[in-house]
């Protein structure tokens, strides 16, 4: 057993041990969940400092083109050990403010977080569905945890209806990928693949794309995302909104560039999806006043961002893409982490209830992490935006910096503007959010509780971590180095198959220059200008995002209708 | 090739679809979900399928002798395990939506609006 595999087996044989004890105790596992995941950590992070594409382990014993591998790159491993950073806090945020007891939950937190490191590691396509699957039955049963809550309920239900619709429609383009290669390790469906692709083929990545879109909630598959985000308990919003989107990116960007790069022509499809889930999550989060589900629209707008970067399909891109994840999953923990302290304290998220009403040193992390998404230098996301920008004139897209300028500084704006009303009291108090209704007295029996002393810290460190991203020394060459060998399509077949690691000329990333700077500037302009408007304005919105607001209206029903619509469109454009 | 089983499997996947955009009944709509789910089976099983294709059991059979792909069977039986997770919780949040609010319709359990 190699590092890789054993930092999957942790995790899911300790979230065993304990769901096989859950029925014998009435005690939570205290620390015990974040001793693991420090752990698993440092196994990755072990399993990192020898440089990929490499095949790492084949189960079984078979020959890789048989047997199930894990093959480890800078990309997918760096995501691995972020998820499993992400996960020693949400478990440390758990372990302190949770109080249900039973070891259950420990054991759903530990195979959600096993499963997305596994689904990073894996090198077949139809483990990287089983991995899917495993992470997203845990995750609507955590969303579901705090079930006595009629949102949580049903949040719960449009998640897990809408997402089991995508893995249908993931596992047909897994079907039909091997029906017409007769492979699953992603280096041979990669080798079987030519430059002209058959019909099948191409609806296959259609259906792949779809799958792991509606993971990533991407329009018109997004509509389940902010009601999951928005009830699901605070550690599980700090792994559902850093991680588990960007995870289905991953997904998508993984099979992209191992089976379709030079096959499949999806840079204009990707760069319309991804600006127009930027637009509509961008809107949509302007008009919110329930911090949890403005924050899940926040994740949505930036989802978009990161789409936009990976459809650039260039190294450079990929770069920019994997920074930002890393800086904006970092900001958006401390976020949650600062909404968490709201919670406990006064048992609601809503800014019309909160007006005024929060503690001030708090408000002091909550507008360093809106500056920051708005990409304040010398944060992680500033320097991410920068790589992205780069990325784009290169690549020919002039307009795209101007889109990213937009989406950032309303995105901020906004978090700045709910920041100035509920910890300043600046403004009048907003108007009560039917969207964020919950009844008193069930709130009244909060799962959340406790740990005044951590979350505080915890919310500061995340935020600073947040912005020191940018300031790491050597990121750039490893972020260009990594970038330059996840594009590199036949550079990683040789790895996994031939066992060879080959040589690839990383990208050379420029450190920020001053446009860089002067797109900062205007975002952070922008950003302050929409919060100004949004505290002595805009009490309503105008009807054409009224009617955007309807279309988000808790039916899964509905959310099914557009996810086959957005399918059906995706396939359409792929076969011809 | 024989269409027929890929008809089975997209008319599977249509209906299945169908009836959760236009359910009113949660344990209605998990059923339909589950329909839907079946269509992969279909669809898998279809794929590897050799028309005079034994059970891939080298028991009792000689070396040589055409088989059906085993390793769709191996993903099938894969599948059904994770739909039948998948399955097991959705009932479990229907079962909890009409014990605690009285409704099982997903229309009027709403509470989530914009």
């Amino acid at each position: 057993m190699t590092t890789a595999v054993l930092s999957v087996f942790v995790p899911l044989g300790a979230a065993c041990a304990l769901a096989a004890l859950a029925p014998f105790t009435r005690r939570r596992a205290g620390w015990t969940p974040v001793v693991v995941m420090a752990a698993t950590a440092a196994l990755l992070a072990v399993t990192l400092a020898r440089p990929g594409p490499r095949l790492d382990f084949v189960f079984g014993g078979w020959a890789p083109r048989v047997g199930v591998v894990f093959a480890i790159d800078g990309i997918g491993g760096g995501l691995a050990l972020f998820v499993a950073v992400l996960g020693v806090v949400a478990l440390a945020v758990a372990a302190r403010t949770i109080v249900v007891e039973s070891l259950a939950f420990d054991a759903l937190m530990l195979v959600f977080i096993g499963a997305m490191i596994g689904f990073c590691l894996t090198g077949d396509l139809f483990n990287l569905f089983v991995f899917f699957e495993l992470m997203g039955v845990a995750a609507y049963v955590l969303v579901a945890y705090e079930v006595r809550r009629r949102a949580a309920l049903e949040g719960a239900l449009t998640f897990a209806v809408t997402n089991t619709v995508g893995s249908i429609l993931l596992l047909f383009g897994i079907a039909l990928l091997y029906g017409h290669t007769g492979a699953l390790n992603l280096a041979q469906i990669g080798r079987a693949v030519g430059p002209d692709p058959a019909t099948p083929v191409r609806v296959a990545f259609a259906l792949l794309a779809c799958g792991l879109l509606v993971k990533a909630a991407v329009v018109p598959f997004h509509l389940w995302t902010a009601d999951a985000y928005a009830v699901a308990p605070t550690p599980v919003c700090i792994l559902l909104a850093g991680a588990f989107s960007e995870l289905g990116l991953y997904g998508l960007a993984r099979v992209y560039w191992t089976v379709f790069d030079g096959a499949l022509d999806v840079r204009a499809v990707l760069l319309v999806a991804g600006l127009l889930t930027a637009v509509v999550g961008a809107v949509m989060c302007a008009v919110q006043h329930h911090l949890k589900r403005m924050l899940a629209f926040a994740t949505i707008a930036q989802v978009g961002l990161f789409l936009t970067g990976l459809g650039l399909t260039t190294a450079g891109g990929v770069a920019g893409t994997a920074l930002w994840v890393v800086g904006d999953g970092l900001v958006k923990a401390g976020l949650f982490a600062c909404v968490a302290i709201l919670r406990q304290r006064f048992g609601d998220v809503e800014a019309a209830d909160l007006h005024g009403r929060g503690p001030r040193g708090v408000g002091v992390v909550f507008v360093v992490g809106a500056l920051a998404i708005a990409s304040l230098p010398p944060s992680g996301p500033f320097l991410a935006k920068a790589v992205l920008e780069d990325a784009a004139l290169a690549a020919g897209y002039p307009w795209l910096p101007a889109a990213l300028l937009v989406v950032t500084g309303v995105v901020g704006g906004t978090l700045l503007r709910v920041a100035a009303q509920v910890f300043w009291g600046l403004g009048a108090p907003p108007p009560h959010d039917p969207a964020g209704e919950e009844p008193r007295d069930e709130t009244a029996r909060e799962s959340e509780r406790g740990g005044a002393g951590l979350l505080p810290v915890l919310a500061g460190a995340l935020m600073a971590a947040g912005v020191a991203w940018g300031l790491v020394p050597g990121l750039r060459t490893a972020a260009g180095r990594a970038a330059a060998v996840f594009t590199d399509r036949h550079g990683y077949a040789a790895a996994v198959l031939g066992g060879r690691a080959p040589h690839v000329a990383p990208v050379e990333l420029a450190p920020p220059g001053a446009t860089a700077y002067l797109y900062a500037a205007g975002s952070l302009a922008l950003a302050l200008a929409v919060a100004a408007v949004g505290l002595w304005r805009g009490r309503h919105a105008p009807a054409p995002v009224q009617a955007l607001r309807r279309l988000h209206n808790g039916r899964p029903g509905d959310y099914v209708a557009w996810t086959v619509l957005g399918a059906a469109i995706l396939a359409a454009v792929f076969a011809f | 090739m024989n269409v027929v089983p890929y008809a089975v499997a997209v008319w599977l996947l249509a209906v299945g679809v169908y009836g959760v955009v236009t359910s009113r009944h949660l344990v209605h709509l998990v059923l339909c979900l589950a329909v839907a789910q079946a269509s992969t089976y279909v669809l898998l099983l279809a794929i590897g399928y050799r028309t005079p294709g034994r059970a891939p059991i080298f028991f009792d059979i000689p070396p040589g002798t055409p088989v059906v792909d085993p390793v769709v069977q191996a993903l099938t039986l894969t599948d059904v395990v994770v739909e039948a997770t998948v399955t097991a919780v959705l009932l479990a949040l229907a079962v909890q939506a009409h014990r605690r609010f009285g409704t099982a319709d997903p229309d009027r359990l709403g509470e989530l609006r914009g």
